[in-house]
């Protein structure tokens, strides 16, 4: 099978870590491949490397076979992303948001607007198209997401712990969505979560990834019997240990207050 | 082209819906121009230099310009905190298409924001000499705006967070705007501020804005318009230079 994502000893140094160190991977067309991480393992540093965001120190990066750092257009138009926070302009309608990414996508019109109320239909928020997102609760920003995600027809979608937060219903349906989509258009999809049931329910193949090092992967029964644990779960603490990781905590948050502030 | 557009679009959108924000925005300015217009009228009038409110109105819109041009662009820091940012750069669009349009828009509501407090004083007692002068006294109100927006743009790509913004305001926008000439005749200051006021744009700009509005002016048209456009210029090919280094 054809591999669409393609890493060969890709390390991010910063100022004195290293977030993502000498890690190798290859997932396939149309897989659902999952990142399982404690906090800071350095999933999220891997999907900002491998969506442009972000250069790697060294080490190779193919997506469909064109290289993130080379030739970062192609590779843009080839995913799509939703991110670990809210990347939605709070002050726009939904509406404006996917025609904002559509018309950054390249796509003409009356195609554009087809795809947006067929997408914005099948994430149960035509209804709500007009209104602003920051009327939104969670789970409609996050299906707005997804929705924007897909609107360019991505071969691939990166979710960066897309379910956090989320309460169950959300998170069955939005999976029931991009299953769907995963069997219908063949898109691959690379999340990350923490959830071990949601790993083991929806990923055909997991990587476990701790202090920047894929430790283990394999399916879920491979990881389970790697490590001889009855669930993986288990096969995670096992491999992982049970110290609780602290993320640094960066000025995210006190940007937040300090916008509220600003905005009274 | 169509990128930038939307990028310009999204912008003026975000500003005409933050009503509390633009009314916000406008009541510094008004207040200068009350307070100090009207207190300090009769010893400008004593002074020998005619009407106070006449001579402040454009330093105040170059206040009103300033202050909105360079929040603009600072707030990239808060499209970078809230992800939307990201949502830009992931996407098929060159760094500079996303830098020209963010400050385009900028501008653009600053343009506004200096058209609305130009109206305003006009019921406070600011009489234009000619009705001429005001569309062009706007192309130079959109210099002043574009050069500061791409100054706040260039600064918020340095910046990782909200923490330096007050450092902004007070070491960096307060000084441009105290010491340009918005509040007192360039003419007959000590010779270090003087030096002072010629490295500073705002200057020109305010000075470009009174020669238009009221036919009083220090520099010549001619030079105002030169600097603001070399430093346009040079702000925005900075900006896009440090813009395009910004890695989320």
């Amino acid at each position: 099978m054809n591999n669409i994502i393609e890493v060969r000893n890709l390390t991010k140094k910063f100022d004195h870590s290293n977030a993502v160190d000498d890690v190798s991977f290859s997932v396939a067309e149309g897989e659902i491949f999952a990142f399982l991480g404690p906090n800071g393992a350095g999933k999220s540093t891997a999907i900002r490397m491998l969506t442009t965001l972000l250069h790697p120190t060294s080490g190779t990066m193919a997506i469909n076979g064109l290289d993130p750092v080379q030739k970062p257009d192609a590779v843009r138009r080839m995913f799509g992303i939703v991110f670990q926070d809210p990347s939605l302009d709070d002050e726009l309608t939904a509406w404006e948001n996917m025609e904002f990414h559509g018309i950054l996508y390249d796509i003409p019109n009356p195609l554009r607007r087809d795809r947006m109320k067929q997408l914005l239909e099948f994430v149960e928020l035509w209804d709500r198209k007009d209104d602003l997102v920051k009327e939104f609760s969670g789970g409609m920003k996050r299906r707005l997401e997804i929705a924007r995600g897909l609107l360019h027809h991505p071969k691939i979608i990166f979710l960066d712990e897309p379910t956090l937060g989320l309460d169950p219903q959300t998170r069955n349906g939005m999976w029931m969505y991009l299953k769907e989509l995963n069997k219908n258009e063949n898109t691959t999809i690379f999340f990350t979560t923490h959830y071990m049931e949601e790993a083991e329910r929806i990923a055909q193949r997991i990587a476990i990834i701790d202090h920047g090092k894929i430790i283990a992967s394999g399916t879920s029964e491979e990881l389970k019997r790697q490590t001889a644990t009855a669930s993986l779960e288990e096969a995670f603490l096992k491999l992982t240990g049970k110290t609780i990781r602290d993320e640094s905590v960066g000025s995210a948050e006190h940007m937040r207050t300090a916008r509220r502030m600003w905005r009274r | 082209m169509k990128k930038i557009y939307i990028l310009w679009l999204r912008q003026i959108k975000r500003y005409l819906r933050s009503r509390s924000r633009i009314v916000g925005s406008l009541a510094q300015p008004i207040l200068f121009l009350l307070a100090l217009g009207y207190g300090f009228g009769s010893v400008f009038q004593q002074a020998g230099q005619g009407n106070y409110v006449e001579f402040l109105a454009p330093g105040i819109i170059g206040m009103g310009i300033i202050f909105t041009a360079i929040f603009t662009g600072i707030e990239i820091i808060w499209d970078r905190q809230f992800g939307f940012l990201k949502e830009m750069m992931v996407a098929p669009v060159s760094r500079l298409s996303i830098m020209f349009g963010r400050t385009l828009g900028g501008a653009t509501i600053a343009v506004m924001q200096g058209i609305i407090v130009l109206a305003l004083s006009l019921f406070l007692g600011f009489h234009p000499y000619a009705w001429a002068g005001i569309s062009l006294a706007i192309g130079v109100m959109f210099l002043i705006a574009l050069l500061f927006t791409a100054l706040g743009t260039m600064i918020t790509s340095l910046l990782d967070d909200m923490q330096g913004f007050q450092l902004i305001m007070n070491f960096l926008v307060m000084p441009l705007f105290f010491l340009s000439g918005a509040l007192f005749p360039l003419k007959g200051l000590p010779p270090a501020l003087a030096i002072i006021a010629r490295l500073d744009p705002l200057s020109y700009g305010i000075d470009a804005l009174r020669i238009l509005l009221i036919n009083v002016g220090f520099y010549g048209l001619g030079t105002d318009i030169l600097v603001l456009t070399a430093v346009t210029a040079v702000f925005l090919w900075l900006g896009s230079y440090f813009f395009k280094k910004i890695q989320i």
